[in-house]
């Protein structure tokens, strides 16, 4: 009986030889994340199950990276509560001010996820590990609490979309371009419960950050999870990072997917999500003039190395816009050291943007970059729900780092070959 | 469970970030997420919910965020039941967790009126539009999901042995 690559790993989980879409299975967890907000939540479920310990002091890890550096009174109140419950029950990773980054940047750079893991994490972005050919995927807070305490979850099996990959990209075109594109073409709810496997020339042609990016955004198409075959590439990223063996699970040739997709990657243009949908795609030849206010580029969809380096190219001996607003944040701690060794800090600061700390920050609306009401923001993160980054009355246009760069310099929506 | 009462209705696409604004997820309290529950959608919603303890949505209800303060926020509201076409799954699986009744059926979704009068029993998974006369059915909850919700969530039913 054929299987995809996610329903291997799901069965290997719950100790079976074979598993079914739909089928509802109990699975084996390899890691639990929770966040600052999500956590506190979790703790406080936890403590009502009576347990005393959590089920593996090195699997449980938790991150405070939304609200944090601690925006607020109540935000340090919610990281306290995290801080300390992981100091009581001997969590291994817990990362704090210092030492964290943006989660889903931040534990693949740890190593702390590999090939054939299940995750669950308390973020819906927790879908972002399927790059490495994990299974992961976001539940809430009852779910983590469970899982901290029991090291298991259930799920329904999920079915499947194949998304077969062709073609190489053009300069500046990113898996930020690609998975919008995607999400343009089959709408934000299309992969509802279903899982988005990425196969084909063009998937293993792609960097592991490009891969990271697309299987962020999952989420945005509805999907369970989004997972990448995995390569020599991906053995090359993980085993520079863990010591732990990735497991490979490869979709059998037969696997029986809902639907298969091709997606040419030669053809795909820069590509702009418009308010208040990811699903509202246009291509940046398309569009009008867009004047805009703020531009941020990071977040766990576009904070790693290479956006931070081709961001830096683009703005390299140039200025910022009169009346824009740039915030650049890399992702985590080591990203935005290399960034600062190499200089690339410097050509951000010369061209007038403001660089912070690793942080979720203005993605979800937080702080470090609040929108005005009416204001407009060109943005490197993954959703632009009505008031997702301030007042309900801003908007937000989800874009690629090259695209956000490129806007920062013009004051308006548009692609790095407009400079 | 019996449900009864008056509807909200919504469009497609209500996501997490207008059911519970992360500005205010500084909190876990209950009650003050409530307070802002719907209010970047609909500045109306915490007066109507006073009269009104029935949404009805459209296509991916509560896509977005994993925050499990959206269906607490609703439930804290006084918010029931919630039908729509479809559930985003992580909000699908966190309204169950925490107890707060959630019935997908496209059919009523696409009917039901704001301000109707709805009753439905999650036994039998009919739900009744009183205001047209008007019936539909979807599937009944399984005993094990029907039980997390009578008992309050998922952590209750797990407390009070109900979950092995």
């Amino acid at each position: 009986m054929s299987m995809t690559m996610t329903q291997k790993i799901l069965a290997a989980h719950a100790g079976v030889d074979h598993v079914e879409a739909g089928e509802l299975i109990l699975v084996s967890l390899d890691r639990v994340l929770g966040n600052d907000i999500t956590s506190p939540v979790a703790i406080r479920e936890f403590n009502k199950l009576g347990y005393t310990d959590v089920y593996d002091k090195e699997k449980v890890t938790m991150v405070m990276d939304h609200f944090a550096p601690n925006k607020d009174i109540k935000a340090a109140i919610q990281c306290k509560m995290c801080r300390d419950f992981c100091a009581e029950k001997e969590v291994v990773h817990f990362y704090d001010v210092g030492q964290m980054g943006v989660e889903h940047a931040l534990l693949p750079e740890k190593g702390l996820v590999v090939s054939g893991d299940v995750v669950i994490g308390a973020d819906s972005h927790t879908c972002t590990y399927g790059a490495l050919g994990a299974f992961s995927t976001g539940v809430g807070s009852s779910d983590m609490a469970c899982g901290m305490a029991t090291g298991k979850a259930w799920f329904k099996v999920p079915s499947a979309i194949q998304f077969v990959l062709k073609g190489t990209p053009k300069p500046h075109i990113t898996g930020k371009d690609v998975i919008l594109h995607i999400i343009g073409k089959i709408g934000v709810d299309d992969a509802l419960y279903r899982s988005m496997e990425f196969t084909g020339e063009g998937a293993h042609a792609l960097s592991v950050t490009d891969r990271l990016t697309i299987c962020n955004m999952a989420i945005e198409a509805g999907a369970k999870n989004g997972i990448f075959e995995v390569d020599e590439k991906t053995l090359a990223y993980i085993a520079e990072r863990s010591e732990r063996m990735p497991v490979v699970y490869k979709a059998d040739e037969d696997a029986v997917y809902d639907e298969v997709i091709e997606i040419d990657l030669s053809e795909i243009k820069p590509t702009v999500a418009f308010p208040h949908l990811p699903e509202n795609t246009h291509t940046t030849d398309e569009i009008d003039e867009i004047k805009i206010d703020q531009v941020v580029i990071g977040s766990c969809t576009n904070g790693y190395y290479e956006n931070i380096k081709e961001a830096a190219e683009i703005m390299r001996g140039r200025k910022v816009a009169k009346g824009v607003r740039a915030i650049i944040i890399p992702a985590t701690q080591e990203i935005y050291l290399r960034a600062m060794k190499e200089g690339l800090l410097a050509v951000f600061i010369e061209a007038g943007c403001a660089v912070s700390t690793p942080t979720c920050g203005p993605c979800l609306g937080g702080h470090m970059g609040i929108l005005a009401p009416g204001e407009r923001a060109v943005a490197t993160t993954n959703r632009n729900f009505v008031g997702r980054m301030g007042d309900p009355t801003s908007e937000v246009y989800l874009a690629s780092p090259a695209v956000a760069a490129a806007s920062a310099i013009l004051g308006r929506i548009a692609s790095a070959d407009e400079l | 469970m019996n449900f009864e009462g008056k509807v909200i209705k919504y469009g497609d696409n209500v996501d997490t970030d207008v059911i519970i604004p992360a500005r205010y997820l500084n909190t876990i309290d209950k009650k003050e997420l409530a307070s802002h529950c719907m209010e970047d959608l609909d500045a109306t919603f915490g007066e109507r919910v006073k009269s009104c303890n029935i949404i009805v949505g459209g296509n991916n209800f509560g896509c977005g965020s994993s925050r499990e303060h959206a269906p607490l926020a609703i439930k804290e509201s006084g918010v029931t039941l919630v039908i729509a076409k479809s559930f985003a799954r992580i909000f699908y699986r966190n309204a169950i967790n925490i107890g707060l009744a959630i019935y997908e059926c496209p059919e009523a979704a696409e009917d039901i009126a704001d301000g109707d009068c709805i009753t439905s029993d999650s036994d039998t998974g009919v739900i009744r539009n009183e205001t047209t006369g008007k019936t539909y059915t979807t599937k009944p909850f399984p005993p094990f999901i029907a039980k997390i919700i009578a008992d309050g969530g998922l952590m209750e039913s797990i407390k009070k042995g109900n979950i092995r």
